[in-house]
């Protein structure tokens, strides 16, 4: 093989497209990882149609919804951080930064209410109230703690990611001329927020 | 995260080996971001748990010279086929080639200094180490080894009181690390392409890699969420899978096969690019029909992840899903041929040069025809009833995973582990070592077709004495293999440790960039990055012109 | 060579954009709460994924700049779908006919 060999010196290999392209693959891990026990629940709801519907009725649609809007706001917040850091407002940013974080933190503070109710009803695996209803149900319950439960900690695991890039905007590492970390952080959030955008309706919505 | 390394000035640099960074000893390889040393970290692993999967195997040979016990009791032997199969799948063959010459050639291959995601790289091997630390843990902590087989199907593997818990966070942490390892040479093949290298220019080894890059990261994940889902279970009782609570054991399958067999083929098309590469250098002639080679690398992706429920057509499903997944099932078949036919087109007329990677090419020829064959059998309706869940499956299985994928691993390992330490091993050793282990090879797996199809279960502690003779044969066949392959790693090793030193670049007169760079390379691989104007393979072109696809 | 301030030409640089967006994601969030009430079958659920996946779509190009990057992310989201649609249809295939 020839090749003519020309001069490039390249001291710190920088590519923005490049960690965003790495960025949404990995996203793509998390929503198949998700995915699956979509595949598990659009299973079991074909089978159980019934029992579905009936055990979706006690879910609280206001709580549903209010963390719907929640988590919606929340990407908002996190996309509006990185307009404003890119118009050189560093203080905003951040501000909005954690706003997102705080945001995050209301929705799993309302999803603790929500799962301690539930809990406090009898409708939790293994209970006796729930094993005495007919399968559909308990697999509807099973589902939604499953569910619900990893997307909790999707939601954790993301407020801890917006957290670093808090310290790193402060500490000047996310600068407007290099933001990747901050754009990469801000992807994972949204997903984050899709994945509840279907969560919500398949729990709280089929009745 | 973020794609942003240092580079040093790198002229006139000594071996990556002999570099000198600002870590000391053992240090300037387990944090080492450069990925010949995670290469090389990673064969060290793979090939010292190659060794413990394989002593499993012998082992369960030998316990299966009587037909009641032999050695151990039923336990330990449930034990030894799941660590066998968890260890040589998960540990050695899934990782593979990709963990160690993908990580060690693709930047070089590409004409890059690095991948994409060097620390990215890096925490890949951590994650591997992890896992096959837990493996360890599972097997020796009190519950004992797990026994429910490589495929941990519910029930069983809810109720079973062995280590499970351990033994799948193993399993789903090495899942995560071979995401990572796939994520990385995707982002690296789109970007870190050397200037005029286009796709087509590409090595196909490195399509190779691309293809199953993309398996990794699309399907690994299912067989992430479908362990996570066992563990819950397992600790919780949910009753996701458990019937008496309404849940399906037969999800678990569907689930549990959505990544398994594409996993597959994450073992079977990097080996497959590592012949790619062979057979043209040792040849000397341009690989026939590139572009088919190259699209069916995405074509056996995209068919391999359609085919998942072959692996249960005696549990039950419907009708249109046997008939579906047959069909598909055939269909995947043509693209591998394909690859097939180019291989044995590439060597006509030839100038063949029969040097022990080539060998062990052209054995991996053989002996996935025979792998192949065998699955297209097994995929059969009418036929997969009988054999199903029989030894002739685990002929099968033996055939194209270490037919495949191991003596793809062979066939690297002598191909360019001379280029990777700069030290040669003595090859006509290497040749006999090859001719023992494929003997001693066939000997082995070829009687598991004949009493698979007898009716000769798998996974069967006891069987019926008229299987005896073969299993006998089997068993004197794997003593043949394991000498052989003690054989073929006293070689390289002796070389590694003490073998004579090479310098010269281009070893076996191949056309691909890793042979235009020192032996062994530098840190940065390159001293400046190539300007890329031919394609990989070109060979002087023999007289005749055959029908070439450009 | 990289341009890595490729994004941010091409990304707005208002936040009007960013919050009618989201004025938009609420009012689709409502309208799915609102139709749920309404007890309508099996239309009831195909609408609430058919909503869900818009709201999914706004966030996916405009919060997540997928429109403004280059065609390869597109394909690639495209080949990640593929592989969800696919293996839930083949699944089907054994579940629809028990």
């Amino acid at each position: 093989m020839s090749t003519h060999e020309q001069t490039v010196t390249t001291h710190v290999h920088r590519d923005d497209v490049g960690a965003r392209m790495g960025m949404w693959l990995f996203l793509f891990t998390e929503l198949i990882l998700f995915g699956g026990l979509f595949f598990v629940y659009s299973v079991y709801r074909f089978l159980h149609q019934t029992d579905f519907h009936v055990a979706a009725k006690s879910m609280n649609v206001f709580i549903g919804t209010t963390n719907t809007a929640i988590l919606l706001t929340s990407s908002l917040t996190i996309a509006l951080s990185i307009v404003a850091l890119r118009n050189r407002k560093k203080i905003l940013s951040l501000t909005l930064q954690g706003i997102t974080v705080i945001f995050g933190l209301i929705f799993l503070i309302n999803k603790y209410f929500e799962w301690t109710a539930e809990i406090h009803h009898g409708n939790y695996p293994g209970s006796p109230e729930l094993l005495s209803q007919p399968p559909g149900h308990i697999l509807f319950y099973g589902l939604y703690y499953v569910m619900t439960g990893l997307h909790g900690l999707h939601v954790i695991i993301g407020m801890i990611v917006i957290m670093f890039m808090m310290r790193f905007t402060i500490k000047d590492v996310i600068t407007p001329d290099r933001m990747v970390k901050l754009e990469a952080a801000g992807l994972y959030w949204h997903l984050v927020d899709i994945i509840w955008i279907f969560l919500f309706p398949l729990f709280y919505l089929i009745t | 995260m973020a794609g942003v390394a240092e580079t040093v000035e790198s002229n006139g640099q000594g071996s990556f080996l002999d570099y000198k960074g600002k870590h000391k000893g053992i240090f300037a390889w387990i944090l080492s971001t450069d990925h010949k040393r995670i290469g090389i970290l990673y064969m060290v692993a793979l090939l010292s748990w190659f060794l413990v999967g394989m002593t499993l195997g012998g082992l369960i040979r030998i316990e299966l010279l009587t037909p009641e016990g032999t050695i151990v009791g039923p336990q330990t032997y449930n034990a030894f086929f799941t660590l066998h199969g968890v260890i040589m799948l998960f540990i050695f063959v899934i990782p593979g080639i990709p963990a160690v010459f993908g990580n060690f050639f693709l930047p070089i291959m590409i004409g890059a200094e690095d991948v994409a995601f060097p620390r990215l790289n890096l925490l890949s091997w951590y994650l591997y180490i992890i896992g096959g630390i837990l493996i360890i843990l599972a097997i020796f902590l009190p519950g004992g080894a797990p026994d429910t087989g490589w495929t941990f199907y519910i029930p069983y593997s809810v109720r079973t009181s062995t280590n499970m818990i351990i033994t799948l966070s193993a399993v789903f942490i090495l899942g995560f690390s071979s995401i990572l390892t796939g994520l990385n040479f995707i982002t690296t093949i789109h970007r870190l392409r050397a200037p005029g290298m286009d796709w087509f220019k590409m090595p196909l080894f490195s399509w190779g890699l691309y293809a199953t890059g993309w398996i990794q990261v699309i399907v690994t994940p299912i067989i992430g969420i479908t362990l996570l889902l066992v563990i819950v279970e397992r600790v919780f009782g949910v009753g996701i899978f458990d019937p008496a609570l309404g849940g399906d054991p037969i999800l678990f399958q569907h689930l549990f096969w959505i990544y398994s067999h594409p996993a597959v083929y994450i073992m079977a098309v990097p080996s497959m690019g590592v012949i790619s590469e062979i057979i043209p250098t040792f040849s000397h002639r341009t690989i026939f029909g590139y572009k088919f080679i190259a699209y069916s690398s995405l074509a056996i992706a995209v068919f391999g992840s359609l085919v998942w429920a072959h692996h249960m057509f005696a549990v039950g499903m419907s009708d249109s899903a046997e008939f579906i997944f047959s069909l598909l099932t055939f269909m995947v078949a043509i693209p591998s041929a394909i690859k097939v036919f180019n291989w044995t087109a590439t060597l006509y007329k030839g100038s063949i040069q029969l040097d022990a990677p080539m060998l062990y090419a052209l054995a991996f020829i053989f002996l996935f025809t025979i792998g192949g064959l065998t699955g297209i059998i097994q995929g059969a309706l009418s036929v997969d009833i009988h054999l199903t869940d029989t030894y002739f499956i685990v002929g099968h299985i033996h055939y194209v995973v270490f037919g495949t994928a191991g003596f793809g691993i062979f066939a690297a390992l002598h191909y360019w582990l001379p280029k990777m330490i700069g030290k040669m091993y003595n090859m006509k050793f290497a040749k006999v070592a090859f001719w023992i282990i494929f003997t001693g090879f066939n000997i082995l797996y070829f009687p598991f077709f004949i009493m698979g199809w007898l009716g000769m279960p798998r996974r069967s502690y006891h069987y019926l004495p008229q299987f005896q003779v073969y299993h006998v044969i089997s068993t004197v066949g794997s003593w043949i293999m394991i000498a052989g392959i003690l054989m073929m790693f006293y070689n390289l090793l002796k070389s590694a440790i003490n073998g004579p030193r090479i310098t010269e670049r281009n070893l076996w007169g191949g056309e691909t960039l890793e042979w235009t760079v020192p032996t062994p390379p530098p840190l940065t691989n390159f001293d400046k990055i190539p300007d890329v104007i031919n394609g990989p393979y070109e060979y002087k072109q023999n007289d005749i012109e055959l029908e070439e696809v450009k | 060579m990289i341009n890595n301030n490729e994004l941010s030409e091409h990304t707005s640089h208002s936040y009007s954009r960013y919050i009618l967006v989201w004025m938009g994601l609420l009012t689709l969030t409502a309208i799915t709460v609102a139709v749920a009430g309404v007890n309508l079958g099996d239309v009831t659920i195909t609408m609430a994924l058919v909503i869900a996946s818009i709201k999914s779509y706004l966030v996916i190009t405009e919060f997540m700049h997928l429109n403004t990057e280059s065609r390869t992310f597109k394909i690639f989201l495209g080949v990640a779908l593929f592989f969800i649609i696919i293996s839930i249809v083949l699944l089907f295939s054994d579940y629809s006919k028990m």
